[in-house]
This record gives C-alpha cells, structure tokens and sequence, in this order.
C-alpha cells in the first residue's frame, strides 16, 4: 500500500528528514543517516575553510540517493535567507524548482522564528521558483499564510531548536493540522522516539529531526528508533485510534459469566 | 591586487577571473558557490567573469546543518 508523502515534485516514502549537524564525526553521521532511513537530509551553507585542503567535504558522506534540503540556519533577516538559497542553487541541488528549508530567527537565545521575515522570504523565494519548506512557530494562522503564500508545506516546531522538549502544544498543532492543505513537518523539539510517534499519531505528514540524533549517546540506535517510532505513530493514525473514555469498557463479554 | 574573500583581505594576482581565483585558491570549482560583490557568479561563467581591485567575495559550501 502506498503511503508517500508528497512535497513540490519529489515523493518519499520515508517521513522522517534528518539534520546533518553536530555530529561527532562523518562515519557516526552517515551511519546515523543510513539508519534513519531517511531520504533527504538538511545542508547549511557557509563559507569554505579556505585552509582545509583535501580533506572531504559533508556531501562525500551523505548517500547518493538522500536529497539535500538546504537551509537558512542563521540568517535574520528575508534578505540574508534568499541571499543564502540563491548561493545553495549554485550548489547543484538539483532540479529546477529546488526543494529548500526557510528558516528566518528572531533571536540568539530562544532561537524562536520570525513570522514576518519568514513569510516575506518565502514569497520572495517563490517568486524565484523555490520549492519552499518554512520553518515557522505553532501559529495556525501564520501557517495559513504560508500555505496561501505557496510554501508547499508547513513546518511547525514541537519546541524551541535543539530543546528537546517534544511536543508542547499539540492543541496548535491539531488546529495546524486540521485547516492544512499542505503537508505539515514538527520541525524542532523532538526529543527522543515517543515524541516522534506522538507527533506521527496526530496525523502529522512527517518530522525534521537533528540534535535528538546527532546528540544522542548511540547516534546510530537513536536514529533507529526514531525510524520505528515515525512509521508506528504513521500506521497508529492510519489504523484510527479509539476514544477516549472516562470508565473502563470490558474487553471479554459480560455475558456468559461462569 | 586586493581584495576580500570569505572576510579576509588578500592580495590576488591581477587579471584573475572566478575560475582563476579558485585554481589561484586550490579550490576545486564543482562543490562551491561563489558571490561577487553580493550577487551570484553562475558556474557557467566563472571562466569569463574578471575581478576587480576592492571586490567582495565569498566561496560557500555545504556544512552540517539542521
């Protein structure tokens, strides 16, 4: 049975993205990646260590078949984040209507986004034939925005980056979730794998996870459970939960009672 | 001649196109952008595109990122 997640013109069968930071090293990151499943991989662009010559680049350790999401880690303002994707295209990313992450911060601390500066660069992006994935607060009405605006998906945060806090509000998510059109990404805040289920059993369309991996103690097993706990939480909302009740409902007939 | 790359000043040799800066660097052109003085240099036309005394550059790359 197919179950893709569709985002501008590429299909995944995996949810999960990964991040490619802070990791120990490129073996443990690659492997981590492998056995993530994953499909497609975030990528910041910086300027080139001009003294660090012959050693391999991120892109040598990344599998062939992963697209590159590149994002727009540090950037403030619009003008920085397009600034920053236009360099990325030059980077052979690959087709021609690249699929690119938006992120826009307010500040250095909480590392919250900008609404303001992310939905204009995310019009201005479109309007340069970007495939745009906005990073964005848990606001259902900025989503809204985003998704008229032409991104096509919306990614909320669980919690701030790197907090692991997991999800805090589900009830902005579920209003995201239920006025979407597009697919809808926790980008930010996952934790550990529970909270990649809880999000999945929502009905989330996938998750964007780096420092609850890169950060883990087992790298490579975390990125495991993390695999397991996106497609359990994907098959739990397909198969359609129970409701919940107050009082207990016996399970074995009531009837027939020796 | 002078000019700024990735932040630094350096002195260049004259005359030196992208593609040239890039050899000039030990960079090898197919996994970098370059910008010059704030707007993208295409790769099909580092070979052709001059420096100039006082540009801006930057070569970027893709670094871990989340």
């Amino acid at each position: 049975m197919s179950d893709e997640l569709s985002l501008g013109e590429h299909r995944f069968t995996s949810r999960l993205v990964v991040g490619t930071g802070k990791y120990k090293d490129f073996p443990t990151m690659q492997k981590a990646i492998l056995a993530s499943g994953t499909q497609m991989v975030t990528v910041a662009v910086r300027r080139l260590d001009l003294s660090a010559k012959g050693e391999k680049s991120l892109l040598h350790w990344i599998p062939k078949e992963c697209v590159l999401l590149p994002n727009t880690a540090g950037c403030f303002t619009a003008e920085e984040a397009v600034r920053t994707l236009r360099l990325a295209r030059e980077l052979e990313i690959g087709g021609a209507r690249p699929l690119v992450k938006l992120e826009v911060l307010s500040d250095q601390k909480t590392l919250l986004p900008d609404g303001e500066e992310t939905l204009r660069a995310a019009k201005m992006l479109i309007a340069e034939g970007f495939t745009v994935l906005p990073y964005c607060s848990d606001d259902p009405v900025l989503c809204r925005k985003l998704e008229d605006a032409g991104c096509v998906a919306v990614m909320p945060l669980g919690a701030p980056i790197g907090s692991g806090l997991g999800l805090r509000n589900p009830y902005s998510l579920q209003m995201i979730l239920e006025q979407a059109k597009v697919p809808v990404i926790v980008d930010a805040g996952v934790g550990t794998a529970s909270d990649c289920a809880v999000c999945m059993e929502l009905g989330v369309s996938g998750l964007l996870v780096n420092t609850a991996i890169s950060g883990a103690q087992d790298p490579v097993a975390m990125a495991t459970a993390m695999k397991l706990a996106t497609e359990a939480g994907r098959l739990a909302w397909r198969a359609g939960r129970i409701p919940r009740k107050l009082y207990g409902s016996a399970s074995s007939p009531l009837t027939g009672v020796i | 001649m002078q000019a700024t790359v990735n932040g630094e000043r350096k002195d260049l040799p004259d005359g030196l196109t992208v593609a040239g800066l890039l050899r000039h660097l030990g960079v090898r052109a197919e996994r970098v952008a370059v910008e010059r003085n704030g707007a993208v240099v295409k790769r099909a036309r580092h070979d052709e595109e001059q420096l100039a005394p006082g540009d801006v550059l930057e070569i970027v790359t893709f670094v871990g990122g989340g």
